[in-house]
């Protein structure tokens, strides 16, 4: 078979594995299974960004030829996307079995289930080339992200669960509103053929509210500033495992998402030109980066500390895409891949502790930085690179959007860049006071609590995420070279 | 509800009724309106309304929870089987044509068994959905009645 | 004035469902008030899909002799999906909503409290 024909297996693999996970007894073999599943799909998309070249790979599903049929259609954006999740995804899993037993002892079958099929979601949005089946996808992986957020002992899990399940439906039936006008004004569902029709009809007030609706709605699953509200306790409640895998992936994708139809299905010159989608983008990105890390400067919690940090960074991605140049989106390419890697190596740091303590408290990591020293120098390291210290990926993408600023010629975006990573330094920082600087705490009779080293199996996967932060700061062939040829696959063909 | 003569009698008319039409749904679904989707909801309406009449703990004699569990992964592992199955032997996935000699009879055949799948998942997920949620609410009156 | 309000008839329909479902969703407090609103909301964008699938003076879309306007398909085909979606929706919702009751003993919203202050964390 050709690599377009193994290309939709990235998806089928993990869909199709997790009706069997779902039968498998224990504990080890659901993870096993999982894990394999992941593995399989990571090597897939590996192969196929490698493998992919100015064409699209294509494959109709059922032999019906598009656009009757559905077609998944990968570019180098598409690919890049995909590796991304499929590896986060792995990454997550080889760091979660240990954390999945202690927080999870029962029914980790159904867990590892919803894992895949969350997975399989996220990876389907990303290779199809039809807008409907975008929303199907992305009811799949977020019906399935609402179980696995609630799969925790925290009751406060069930709210924010609930209320990610209001926001997620409300944003994902504005998308549904958004397909459906687009599809009475063109008659097509398939995005290559949807941006053949929709210049015939862009001047239109059906296909303007098409395009809100679609931008909204994708909005809210991005976690962009106003429409933010469902991230933090969601994050901050789940199970460890799905923090590492959402906070890599779910948003990711949302944006890509966004990119496709910005740039795939309307046309740049439509959303940027017609719509004056770049200035509102950029007050929106800013506002992100701002209100996030201000946030997160003072928040007690440390999981919701790095949920906050997330909304910042969104605020970097979508800051890369109102930039509306070249450059500007291989920095936001580029900061998928560098995002997923530090947030993950964080939350994976953050569990390990938790692993031991129990609890994501800022007080419960006072003096644990003595007592965990290879755990918390991880997670230093892992916040040095969300900083954007230089040699490590979180430059990288820094850099780049600095230079996106530079050539649009908004020096003071630069400055605004550089405070907010000071507002990063404050917060990594307040962590780092805490695990080394502060007394360890006492128990109720006044002794000194004392916490082993994490377990090998933790330790391992975490520090080789960090080890991955480094490289990919050293070695930037690999990331700003997928990046930069993703962000051409998307503004070529339109430009 | 099962002391209710009337109930039980209109029941008993109406269920094997209510499922036949839900096979007529399943199995005309490839030539006119219909499919799995369809005719799995109107077969599991029928195990509910026995479950509403007769009680949970004979519903579950019909079919056992972990039956109705290991139907629905059933289902979607015969749609995923027969989409392999279609890779192994040359097409694409999902494309029955290759299965049988006749592209048509292939057409028609690997239709009926998709959705075969479909309809078993989706009357045993609906089911399993009303299971859950019926079981919960008796085992927390327990919790109560305890206390 | 009165053929603009006929002729859109369903966008009428479909525009008022959505803003009582919208509305339901955003100012009730009660868990289940919330769902039932947002399957209102969703219900909306369904008979948007459908009613723009009708040809008016077209038949079932099954071939047969003597039958030449059909109406689309299509729109009813991705509406059932979206149904799907929207059972499965309130069926995850409704099994939190439960979960939710038995964690808090209340499912109004306001009862429940702020959860990121209430209560200590472990």
């Amino acid at each position: 078979m050709t690599l377009a024909q193994w290309m939709p297996f990235i998806v089928l693999v993990p869909m199709i594995t997790s009706g069997l996970v779902a039968l498998l007894p224990g504990r080890n073999l659901p993870w096993l299974m999982t894990f394999l599943a992941a593995t399989a799909s990571t090597g897939l998309s590996l192969w196929v960004l490698f493998g992919i070249d100015a064409e699209p790979l294509r494959y109709a599903f059922g032999n019906w030829p598009p656009p009757i049929g559905i077609e998944y259609r990968v570019d180098a954006a598409n690919a890049w996307v995909a590796f991304i999740v499929s590896g986060i995804a792995m990454a997550a899993l080889l760091w979660g079995r240990v954390s999945v037993h202690q927080e999870i002892p029962e029914r980790q079958n159904i867990f590892y289930a919803l894992f895949l099929l969350a997975l399989a979601g996220l990876l389907g949005i990303t290779l199809t080339g039809d807008a409907f089946n975008v929303f199907v996808f992305l009811e799949i992986s977020s019906l399935s992200t609402y179980a696995l957020i609630a799969f925790g002992h925290d009751r406060r899990g069930l709210l924010a669960a609930f209320r990610y399940l209001i926001m997620g439906t409300i944003g994902a039936t504005f998308i549904l509103i958004g397909i459906g006008f687009l599809y009475m004004m063109t008659g097509t569902l398939n995005m290559a053929d949807l941006a053949e029709r929709i210049p015939a009809v862009a001047d239109t007030n059906a296909v303007r509210a098409g395009f809100a609706f679609i931008i909204v709605g994708l909005g809210l699953k991005l976690a962009l500033l106003p429409l933010h509200l469902w991230l933090p306790n969601a994050y901050a409640f789940a199970p460890n495992v799905i923090t590492v895998f959402l906070a890599g992936t779910a948003t990711k994708v949302a944006l890509y998402v966004m990119l496709r139809f910005i740039y795939t299905v309307f046309g740049g010159d439509y959303s940027f030109g017609a719509v004056p989608l770049a200035t509102l983008l950029m007050i929106l990105a800013i506002a992100g980066m701002v209100v996030g890390s201000w946030v997160a400067m003072f928040e007690p919690n440390l999981k919701r500390l790095l949920a906050y940090s997330s909304v910042a960074q969104v605020g970097y991605l979508v800051l890369g895409v109102s930039l509306v140049s070249l450059i500007g989106l291989t920095a936001t390419f580029v900061h998928l891949f560098n995002h997923a890697l530090m947030k993950a190596a964080l939350f994976m740091a953050l569990g390990t502790v938790m692993y031991r303590t129990g609890s994501a408290r800022i007080e419960a990591f006072y003096g644990v930085g003595r007592q965990m020293p290879w755990t918390m120098t991880a997670f230093a390291l892992a916040g040095l690179s969300l900083i954007g210290v230089p040699t490590t990926a979180g430059f990288i993408s820094k850099w780049y959007l600095i230079l996106a600023a530079m050539e649009a010629g908004l020096a003071w975006l630069v400055v605004l860049i550089l405070i907010t990573s000071f507002m990063a330094v404050y917060y990594i920082w307040r962590v780092i006071e805490a695990a080394w600087f502060k007394p360890a705490q006492t128990d109720a009779q006044g002794a000194t609590k004392v916490f082993r080293e994490a377990p090998l199996a933790l330790l391992i996967p975490l520090w080789i995420m960090v080890a991955l932060n480094f490289y990919f700061g050293l070695e930037t062939s690999l990331s700003l070279g997928a990046a930069e040829q993703a962000a051409q696959a998307l503004l070529g063909a339109f430009k | 509800m099962s002391d209710n003569k009337i109930l039980r009698i209109v029941a008993r008319f109406l269920i094997p009724l209510i499922m036949l039409f839900a096979l007529y749904i399943q199995f005309h679904g490839e030539y006119s309106p219909g499919g799995g989707f369809q005719a799995g909801v109107v077969f599991a309406a029928a195990w509910i309304l026995f479950v509403l009449i007769f009680g949970l703990d004979l519903g579950l004699e019909v079919i056992p929870e972990r039956a109705m569990f290991v139907l629905m992964v059933f289902g979607v592992m015969l749609y995923c089987a027969v989409g392999l199955a279609n890779v192994l032997m040359g097409g694409m996935f999902l494309d029955f044509s290759v299965l049988l000699e006749s592209p048509q009879a292939a057409q028609q055949a690997g239709i009926i068994t998709v959705e075969l799948g479909i309809g078993i998942t989706v009357a045993t997920v609906v089911m399993l959905i009303f299971t859950m949620f019926a079981r919960r609410k008796r085992e927390q009156d327990a919790l109560e009645d305890e206390a | 004035m009165m053929d603009v309000v006929l002729s859109y008839f369903n966008y009428w329909v479909v525009i008022l469902l959505m803003m009582i479902g919208f509305y339901g969703v955003i100012a009730h407090g009660n868990m289940d008030k919330k769902l039932m609103a947002l399957g209102l909301f969703q219900t909306s964008v369904f008979i948007l899909f459908i009613s723009a699938g009708k040809v008016i003076g077209g038949a079932t879309p099954v071939i047969r002799d003597g039958v030449s306007v059909f109406s689309n398909p299509l729109p009813h085909v991705l509406i059932l999906t979206a149904i799907v979606v929207g059972v499965a929706t309130t069926a995850v919702g409704l099994a939190l909503a439960v979960r939710i009751n038995e964690a808090y003993g209340t499912i109004e919203d306001d009862l429940i409290g702020d959860p990121s202050h209430e209560p200590e964390e472990p």
